[in-house]
């Protein structure tokens, strides 16, 4: 199977590929020196020469960046190229905060195509393929990433967006003769279920990839999807601060997601010191943009909690792994002094799929002095529950599950199908009332 | 043997009013209501006219709803009426999953109507000479 968009880059040698960003990373430091007042100010403040980086460890040294070092240079304080080559703005969806505005430079708006087109080629999309992207077009990068990516191969794009989630169905089943759909994984879930719903069967759809990502999902979700839709599902890797998707994507061994090294310098550092850790432990990802012109950051610190696979994969490309993202530390919830994340829950949850749906929502209250964590689970439809039996069974075993995986014990409440609202973007898993 | 319509409910302010109303609404009549319930959740058995449709537009609803096998014996509306049938039942070593019971305005007869553990029990109860019930008797 060749499913690699430019080898001679994704499976150059180790030296070569660290040789290459070293070259970048030359030039950008200098470059955010002198044109980027934050930068100056941050590199002044700590004794730091611009051109001392020799080495890529020498990357430690430099600064590094927050999201509210973003907000605090809205709208256009930390771009790089003035503003007459700038030619796209995105912004951060706003999941967390005020937003981020984000400038990119044709150069930026070329290599992020790129990088997508990579990920499509990687999941077994062909230039012949039609791509049925679902994201969210306009200021959230999702939607135009993919679109310039499936445009890049050749590809024909249907712009659908989100939403009018029964044309989706329509869409699929007849536009779709062959190749594969993007949106957020909650939100192809929601399209087969609606499928289902009009008496369709998804799987039989000729659709055989969707390109998944913006928010963290489970092995168990895949798989979910995979049966659901007939398809093989891949995980896609981004943020817009550093692009858009396409940071990093999964190749055909679904084992993690291959950085573009070529662009990405990626680092994991110790949440408490912001030390970086070495391959395999982990801790919160950070992003060096090396060749970006528009928008460049040092080591900006994504928060997204995951781990550097140190093993090579088996598919030939020499680009390093991150593991499947456990959740943003901004999602993790401090539960009586206990770290957790959704994503835990949901794994626990998706053991129990022959009894229950994947729609679930974490909510997160004060019981007296006391923090408590209720998790809220559809039944799946066609669940035998007359014996009420049955329902304890399946609630005391859902409950003690997840108390053990966290080890807290938790409050469970299954709830009847629908009861949870579903969303075309990213699924709002946690509320938190405290 | 009979069909029953169980229905999942949240064990909350109007969910079961939500339910009757919409099988109002639908025109379709209850013979028999039972609600059991756990702390957090409810289940809601069945007996109407329409069964078939009744899961149809249950479920196009998004209500959660599974049939069920249930058997109804029909017994004189007396006194010790229950008690002769289910000295019967325990006597034929039958296992009784839940059970309740309506009275049949157009027969004056009592209707027992019970979830067994072994659905094929029901014939041992037409075999001790009890009436069992079809859908098209209720």
């Amino acid at each position: 199977m060749n499913r690699i968009l430019r080898p001679e880059i994704e499976c150059m040698p180790r030296t070569e590929l660290e040789g290459l960003q070293l070259d970048y990373l030359k030039r950008t430091v200098p470059k955010l020196y002198a044109t980027v007042p934050f930068y100056k100010a941050k590199m002044d403040e700590m004794g730091l020469d611009p051109f001392r980086v020799k080495t890529l460890s020498d990357v430690r040294y430099l600064p590094v960046t927050v999201k509210d070092d973003l907000r605090a240079a809205y709208p256009y304080k930390m771009f790089a190229a003035p503003m007459r080559d700038i030619v796209r703005i995105h912004a951060s969806s706003g999941t967390t905060g005020s937003i981020s505005v984000v400038g990119y430079t044709q150069y930026d708006i070329d290599m992020w195509s790129e990088c997508v087109a990579r990920s499509i080629i990687a999941a077994g999309g062909t230039k012949d393929d039609i791509i049925h992207v679902a994201y969210g077009y306009g200021i959230f990068t999702g939607g135009l990433g993919l679109h310039y990516g499936a445009e890049w191969i050749g590809a024909c794009a249907i712009p659908v967006s989100g939403g009018n989630t029964k044309r989706q169905v329509q869409f699929l089943r007849d536009l779709v003769t062959v190749g594969g759909m993007g949106c957020t994984p909650s939100y192809a879930l929601l399209i087969a279920e609606t499928a289902r719903a009009l008496g369709e069967d998804p799987s039989t759809f000729p659709l055989r990839y969707g390109i998944y990502g913006a928010e963290p999902w489970s092995e168990n979700i895949r798989r979910e999807l995979e049966r659901e839709l007939g398809i093989s599902a891949y995980d896609i890797y981004g943020l817009s601060e550093i692009m858009g998707p396409g940071v990093g994507f999964e190749c055909e061994y679904q084992s993690g997601l291959h950085i573009n090294e070529d662009h990405f310098l990626v680092e994991v550092l110790d949440p408490e010191t912001h030390e970086p850790l070495p391959d395999g432990e982990y801790g919160e990802i950070a992003f060096t943009t090396i060749d970006k012109e528009g928008m460049p950051l040092l080591r900006y610190n994504t928060r997204d909690i995951s781990r550097i696979i140190p093993e090579p994969c088996p598919c030939g490309r020499t680009t390093r792994r991150l593991q499947r993202i456990m959740g943003r530390s901004d999602d993790m919830i401090i539960i009586r002094g206990v770290n957790v994340f959704p994503s835990q829950i949901e794994q626990v949850l998706m053991q129990f799929s022959d009894r229950l749906a994947p729609q679930y929502q974490v909510i997160v209250s004060k019981k007296g002095a006391l923090d408590n964590l209720e998790v809220q689970v559809e039944l799946k439809p066609g669940f035998d529950f007359d014996e009420i039996s049955s329902l304890e069974n399946l609630h005391h075993q859902v409950k003690a599950a997840i108390s053990s995986e966290l080890a807290i014990t938790i409050d469970l409440k299954l709830v009847e199908p629908h009861a949870i609202e579903r969303t075309q973007g990213k699924a709002v898993r946690l509320i938190d009332k405290r | 043997m009979a069909q029953q319509l169980s229905v999942f409910l949240e064990n909350a302010p109007g969910h079961l009013s939500r339910l009757t109303r919409f099988l109002g609404d639908n025109n379709i009549n209850m013979h028999a209501l039972f609600v059991a319930d756990t702390g957090d959740y409810g289940v809601a058995r069945i007996l109407c006219d329409q069964t078939a449709r009744a899961v149809e537009v249950l479920r196009d609803a998004g209500f959660s709803v599974t049939v069920t096998e249930v058997v109804a014996v029909e017994v004189p509306d007396k006194p010790g009426g229950l008690a002769d049938l289910l000295d019967d039942i325990a006597a034929a070593d039958i296992d009784i999953s839940y059970s309740y019971c309506f009275v049949d305005p157009a027969t004056k007869n009592a209707c027992n109507v019970f979830r067994l553990k072994d659905p094929g029990a029901a014939q041992l109860i037409r075999d001790a000479g009890y009436r069992v019930l079809l859908d098209t008797d209720l």
